[in-house]
């Protein structure tokens, strides 16, 4: 009873996105005409995920108490990269895909180091990396464009039964009912985001090198004084933060089949990613949180967007479907979920912990 | 050795960041003179008319980073700022006439009220606090200004304030000039300016000592707002028009100008005069990156390297021994 006590108290953030999220997602499932049809789900879904990886690359590095301003940056990057390499046969995509983990692991590395040996504040560490990365960006790509392999880009952003239709794993109308009225439902963006949060962020974060980042973020003295590498730690944040930035530019790149240099959308996810973490439940002073949070944060804000597409504009409160009027409410919304999430006024016991 | 006392007296004035960021700006200068010389065969980066263009192009946003400096002194970040000059500016055109610029400043007093009552009060951090806030304005612009086009066109006033010379130099520097000599009295004179460096290095102690707290950081962030709604005047004032998306090419570059300018980005410690000089050379570099013909990717590259390169010289953070 106690330890349940205890873990709901550790993730009341992590529990608010979910509810939050929720609340959203059935409103909106249950206002659209194709509301609950597997359509609908693989579309809300691709519209999310970079978002949602963006948001996972912002976390780790805000867990050690840093900041990454060149996450959006990082994947607009492998999005470039990832339009140049994803053409041709088989080996060659596939060695295309490593390449481009590795190079957005490759930058968040680059970070770690600036931030590491370097010694400069991450966020101004990370602004200059960042306008780097977009510079290395325009470089590859100077005017949006570049191919991705179709069926690729085809059936890892549908239901997994177009995987079967285009790969041919069943013989044509053999495949077994299991699959076809289950599995085969399923989108795949969900089932990447579950293979990455499982393969990569859960081993992670029972490492001493992921722990380790907590600590950090904690008190860095102390993590030091405990004897852990706190260079290890930061190094490590990083560069996973990078290869979550990374995966979220591929998926762009798959989702969209070209890459764009394009400045403004970095930004633009860049911003969305702190707002997301800290809806995720992620303290931005560092030391408690989680991706896990992040996901749901980056989903809160997707299905808020998703939100207005759907009122009735005949409907009582049809005023909100006016398109002049979704920035205010977008904006209103953003303002009220991480200034609640985030307000310390109201939770101090001792007025004097207000002041540090 | 020793030297003169006066002489000891200006060497010590300029510190580190000063005189590093100083001498990159005239060593940008050479390799500009030198490109042109070699291509055109003329001096046109040490010409006294483009200098004073420069000067000119940088007081916009030497005016956002003077404002940005006083709450990165706090140890606090402003992420409003893009709509807050869009903002301003905007409202100021739409209003028009002698209360033009009236309007435009209160914009500012309102925004850095609000950001100040979120920060200090609610106590939410500051950098997603001020980037809902910045939403907000964004979407309060697009309600004001969807349905129909109000008008745009800069006042009388803002076009003379920004680029009339009466006195051989724009008026624009001279907003800045007077901004910054406002901000350099209130740093080192005032009661104020102690408060906001005490609160940036520890707020708690400054908070024990007596001070209060809270309305330093009010202040800051409204002196902030206040310089990004002037910045928003005056560049509407000198593309005679105000528009959505003027303010967003201001507010990384100044982020950068303040730290490349010496100022620790985690507050209580900085000068004035890094600020305007950490201004000039980005100004200055972008400028002479593009007569260069430099491509948008390499000047990206470039000004991200010379940042970096800057503050491994001077901006390194202690190393963590407990």
């Amino acid at each position: 009873m106690n330890t349940l006590r205890l873990r709901i108290s550790q993730n009341t953030g992590l529990l608010i996105a979910v509810a939050l999220f929720a609340i959203l997602y059935t409103l909106y499932s249950s206002l659209h005409p194709k509301g609950w049809s597997v359509d609908l789900f693989v579309q809300n879904s691709n519209e999310s995920l970079a978002l949602i990886f963006v948001a996972m690359a912002q976390t780790v590095p805000v867990l050690t108490g840093g900041l990454d301003l060149s996450a959006g940056a990082i994947m607009t990057l492998v999005n470039c990269f990832a339009s140049t390499l994803l053409t041709g046969s088989p080996a060659h995509i596939a060695l295309g895909l490593l390449a481009c983990l590795a190079a957005g692991s490759a930058c968040g590395l680059f970070n770690g180091c600036i931030v590491v040996f370097g010694r400069i504040q991450p966020i101004i560490a990370t602004l200059a990396t960042g306008a780097i990365f977009i510079g290395i960006s325009l470089l590859l790509r100077p005017s949006p464009g570049g191919a991705v392999d179709d069926n690729l880009s085809w059936v890892l952003t549908n239901a997994l039964s177009e995987m079967d239709t285009t790969y041919h794993w069943f013989a044509p109308g053999a495949a077994p009912y299991w699959f076809s009225h289950g599995v085969g439902l399923l989108p795949v963006p969900i089932l990447i985001l579950l293979a990455v949060i499982v393969l990569v962020w859960l081993p992670f974060r029972r490492t001493v090198t992921g722990r380790g980042c907590y600590a950090v973020g904690s008190s860095e003295g102390a993590a030091y004084m405990s004897g852990l590498k706190v260079w290890r730690s930061k190094l490590a944040a990083y560069t996973l933060g990078g290869f979550f930035a990374g995966c979220g530019g591929l998926y762009l790149a798959l989702q969209t089949g070209s890459g764009n240099a394009d400045i403004t959308q970095a930004g633009g996810y860049t911003l969305n990613s702190i707002a997301a973490v800290v809806i995720g439940g992620t303290s931005l002073f560092g030391g408690s949180g989680g991706a896990i949070g992040s996901v749901f944060g980056a989903l809160v804000l997707r299905a808020i967007s998703f939100c207005f597409r759907v009122f009735d504009p005949a409907g009582p409160i049809g005023f909100v479907a006016n398109p002049l009027l979704q920035p205010i409410f977008e904006g209103v919304i953003l303002l009220l979920a991480v200034s609640l999430g985030a307000a310390r006024a109201m939770r101090v016991k001792n007025r004097l912990s207000l002041f540090t | 050795m020793t030297l003169p006392l006066k002489a000891t007296g200006i060497l010590r004035s300029l510190d580190r960041p000063t005189l590093v960021a100083g001498s990159f700006i005239v060593v940008i200068l050479i390799a500009g003179t030198g490109y042109t010389l070699a291509t055109q065969g003329t001096a046109s980066f040490i010409e006294p008319t483009y200098l004073l263009q420069q000067l000119k192009i940088a007081s916009f946003m030497g005016t956002v980073a003077a404002g940005m400096m006083m709450v990165i002194l706090l140890g606090h970040i402003d992420l409003s700022v893009p709509w807050t000059i869009a903002a301003s500016a905007m409202l100021a055109t739409a209003v028009g006439g002698a209360w033009a610029i009236p309007v435009g400043l209160g914009i500012g007093l309102l925004v850095g009220l609000v950001n100040g009552l979120g920060v200090a009060f609610l106590r939410v951090p500051s950098m997603i606090f001020t980037l809902g806030v910045n939403a907000v304005l964004r979407g309060l612009m697009v309600m004001l200004t969807g349905g129909f086009a109000p008008q745009s066109n800069a006042t009388g006033l803002m076009v003379w304030l920004s680029q009339g010379q009466p006195l051989g130099i724009a008026n624009a520097v001279l907003v800045w000039a007077a901004i910054c000599a406002l901000l350099l009295f209130m740093l080192t004179r005032t009661p104020l300016g102690r408060y906001i460096y005490a609160t940036g290095n520890r707020e708690a102690a400054t908070y024990l000592s007596g001070v209060n707290t809270r309305a330093v950081l009010v202040a800051g962030f409204v002196i902030c707002s206040l310089c990004s709604s002037v910045a928003g005047l005056l560049i509407a004032g000198y593309s005679s028009k105000a528009f959505q998306a003027m303010g967003d090419a201001y507010l990384l570059p100044s982020i950068a100008a303040v730290v490349v300018g010496g100022t620790n980005i985690l507050g209580g410690q900085g000068r004035l005069a890094g600020t305007v000089i950490g201004t000039v050379l980005i100004v200055l570099l972008a400028s002479v990156l593009s007569v260069m013909q430099m491509p948008e990717a390499g000047r990206q590259i470039i000004y991200g390297t010379v940042i970096i390169a800057m503050l491994l010289v001077y901006g390194r953070g202690a190393a963590i021994r407990a």
